[in-house]
């Protein structure tokens, strides 16, 4: 047991350095350092902008998508060499959120599933940032139950014709590419009727709302299809297939452990170490003391349990689903702490502005936010679904719909 | 980067547990519950035979000399059996205080001793209430004449010696407090068992009327080296309440297997699946804090102090809350003497206050992580 790294794995690490060293745009480090909780705020630029920016620079420098293969844009990199990377890039990490669901998932699932010609077509331009990718599962009525969606593809000549409507899309708005399943069999059982396409987001027939989020803010969108045409060579994997391949898009998600995960300690350790309540720094108060020790050991036992699926990946295991324990952990934690701060700051804990009492009101934006931490990518329940089914070997849930043709099933819709 | 046990590690453990679950099973565990003999004297012996006593302890006395990686994987083993032995009191306190303030001749009169089945020890800390802490160290000690009480002293009634807490001073510092060594079966020594919420684990009463003593470790070092005697120990426990855990979680899982309800089995229920789930997420958290804990303790590193201290917290919550909620998935099963869940309840909550409480460990941490930012 150790974390020293072996000659190798040191050589990696200062390869890294140096070319960060000499490469990262240090003008935007102070801004992105004090961007905590995945919230990127750049005073005067765009953050797609610069984020794009940087990956082009990684990409030429071959840093980009470290995991993948080099004729696919990649490094060909190791498991801990990329976890290497990662440290060593540091606030600049922040910068790939744009990039994340492409290289991620989209990626992944186009390397398993594509042909050469299109691994090849879109694959380095993902990797160079030049392409944004984004996925395209959910529904509005197809959410933690998403075999149950309802937007059709129908064979027409040698394309498919899309209409339907696919919801909480993360980056629409400013993806090229998306990845797409859609029924393309009303007649039988809803996991064997579904097929995996990818498609030009700028196709005629598609059209992208922003949503407006319970937070105020526009992350998320809603994408609508009215007879979108999509060439029958981005299908990806055979007709009736699309629950497999959707399988392989969201095993990569998992397999993106060490990622970042925002807990909220660190905020919460200094913003305590600083508060002064009447009877001295909150962080020397027992019952402050008792919370703060709590959710430190969560977030210490997240970091070391990634540290466990690392030493697992690079040792060749797969990466199980007990991964899935770490956003079940922090989009928890993340409520309980914003709700506990703001407790703290008592009656100033209402305002959401810039005021100094509550620091800029960075609780409150977390507060305001975590809810999705607790839903999107998996909600708790399903979660916990997950792991006690596939860890624990719990009996499935009931599925009163699983043999049943789709058209059947019955919706309040239908 | 390499955060897991190596594979002869990992064997150990596997020899561990066959070992234990061929000596150490529910049925052995309940003749210590049921206060038909005050611990199993011989898996104390086997455990002697394997090894395992002495694998932390130098081979120059007479242990093994193997490691505390070593002795975290079978402490988890110990911990997952509910063993009813003096193992965290003989191993992780009496000899981690020899090994770390003994003297040679201290070393090599209690240690080949400790390895060899022996010599049972335990650590003399605590009087009544509280957590540790010098101001609450009464008991003094004059010219190396021990005199006051101790309660309660896990295993105190079946020690040969034990490691004492003693007030030297009165300046209101650390330095008031040294350690002081006592044969148990000596004179001015009066022991009388307590009866306790985990019986596999006895606890006594230590009355020491003028009682000689030699000094462990230098006057006025007492709590310098307890505090690194108990952070060590915290790691050890640690694996203990991991051990102690998963087990509580797996003996929830086949219940909610096996029992059928509502013409299911109710491990089908959504509600019984995410309390399983929960335990799972508890007792994955606990692990991984408690190898951070493991490596900080075999490399002897600088943040071992705070890592013990996050193995603690997380791992006694881990098993306090997997024993709880296994008793919960056996409904009314789980509450009967017959069924044992109880023992590992019990285990669990006896453990929680050993080195001190959840509360205590809670402040240790937030003090140490004040210390490493500030630093």
């Amino acid at each position: 047991m150790n974390f020293d790294d072996t000659p190798q794995e040191a050589a990696f690490r200062d390869t890294a350095r140096k070319w960060i060293a000499a490469n990262a745009p240090k003008e935007f480090e102070q801004e992105l350092s004090k961007s905590s909780l995945g919230r990127i705020r750049l005073a005067k630029h765009d953050m797609v902008d610069v984020g794009k920016a940087w990956q082009k620079k990684k990409f030429e420098g071959n840093w980009a998508c470290l995991h993948w293969p080099k004729e696919y844009g990649g490094r060909g990199a190791t498991p801990i060499e990329r976890v290497i990377w990662q440290q060593e890039e540091g606030v600049y990490g922040k910068l790939t959120q744009p990039f994340q669901i492409g290289e991620g998932m989209c990626g992944p699932t186009v390397m398993a599933w594509g042909s050469e010609d299109a691994k090849r077509r879109y694959l380095p331009k993902l990797a160079a940032g030049e392409e944004i990718w984004c996925q395209l599962f959910s529904e509005p009525s197809a959410g933690s139950d998403v075999a149950g969606l309802r937007t059709r593809a129908e064979k027409k000549g040698d394309a498919w014709v899309v209409n339907g409507q696919k919801i909480w899309t993360s980056g629409a708005h400013y993806s090229d590419y998306g990845l797409l399943i859609a029924r393309t069999d009303p007649n039988v059982p809803k996991h064997k009727g579904l097929t995996m396409f990818f498609l030009d987001m700028k196709s005629p027939g598609v059209e992208v709302r922003p949503i407006k989020q319970a937070n105020g803010m526009q992350e998320f969108n809603e994408v609508y299809f009215t007879d979108v045409v999509i060439p029958d060579s981005q299908r990806l994997g055979a007709v009736g297939e699309g629950w497999s391949v959707s399988l392989t898009t969201l095993m990569n998600e998992r397999m993106s452990i060490g990622a970042r995960l925002a807990t909220g300690v660190p905020e919460m350790f200094e913003f305590c170490s600083n508060l002064m309540l009447e009877d001295g720094l909150a962080i020397d108060d027992p019952a402050v003391r008792s919370k703060l020790a709590s959710w430190a050991v969560k977030s210490s036992g997240l970091k070391y349990t990634s540290y466990r699926a690392i030493s697992a990946l690079s040792k060749g295991e797969r990466p199980g689903p007990e991964n899935s324990i770490g956003k079940l952990v922090s989009g928890m934690m993340l409520q309980d702490i914003a709700t506990y701060a703001m407790d703290l700051q008592g009656a100033a804990g209402v305002l959401t502005g810039s005021d100094e009492e509550t620091v800029h009101g960075q609780f409150q934006q977390m507060l305001l936010s975590s809810p999705s931490m607790r839903i999107a990518g998996g909600t708790d329940e399903i979660l916990r679904n997950i792991i006690a089914e596939r860890v624990l070997g719990l009996p499935g849930d009931i599925r009163v719909d699983k043999d049943v043709p789709y058209n059947k099933i019955p919706t309040k819709g239908r | 980067m390499n955060f897991d046990f190596s594979d002869d590690q990992k064997q150990l453990r596997d020899q561990a547990r066959k070992f234990l679950a061929e000596k150490c099973s529910p049925k052995a565990v309940r003749i210590v519950l049921d206060g038909k003999a005050p611990y199993d004297k011989e898996l104390w012996k086997g455990l002697a035979e394997m090894g395992f006593l002495g694998v932390a302890i130098p081979e120059e006395f007479g242990g093994a000399g193997a490691g505390h990686l070593e002795l975290c994987v079978i402490a988890e083993e110990m911990g997952r059996a509910i063993a009813p032995v003096p193992f965290s009191s003989t191993v992780y306190l009496a000899a981690e205080a020899l090994l770390i303030a003994g003297s040679e001749a201290q070393k090599k009169k209690w240690l080949p001793a400790i390895a060899s089945g022996d010599a049972i020890g335990t650590l003399a800390l605590f009087e009544g209430k509280g957590n540790p802490a010098p101001k609450n160290v009464k008991l003094t000690a004059a010219n190396g004449v021990l005199n006051g009480a101790k309660k309660p002293v896990a295993d105190g009634a079946i020690a040969d010696f034990a490691v004492v807490a003693a007030r030297t001073g009165s300046s209101g510092r650390d330095g008031d407090i040294s350690l002081f060594l006592v044969d148990l079966k000596a004179g001015g020594v009066e022991v009388k068992g307590l009866t306790n919420l985990d019986p596999t684990r006895g606890q006594a009463e230590i009355t020491f009327k003028d009682c000689k003593a030699e000094p462990l470790g230098a006057a006025g070092e007492g709590w310098s080296i307890l505090t690194q005697v108990l952070d060590r120990a915290a790691v050890l426990c640690a694996f203990e309440q991991v051990g102690g855990a998963d087990r509580a979680l797996e003996m929830g899982r086949d219940y909610a297997l096996d029992r059928i309800a509502f013409g299911r089995q109710i491990g089908s229920f959504q509600a019984i699946k995410h309390m399983l789930a929960d335990m799972y997420v508890s007792a994955t958290l606990a692990r991984s804090n408690s190898y951070y804990g493991a490596w900080a303790l075999s490399t002897n590193a600088a943040e071992l102090p705070e890592a013990a201290a996050a193995a603690r917290i997380s791992a006694t919550q881990a098993f306090q809350h997997c024993a709880k909620n296994n008793i919960q998935v056996h409904g009314g099963m789980g509450f009967t003497w017959e069924f044992d869940c109880h023992m590992y309840y019990r285990r669990a909550n006896a453990m929680a206050l050993g080195l001190g409480s959840l509360t205590y460990w809670e402040d240790q941490l937030i003090d140490r992580m004040r210390k490493k930012n500030a630093a």
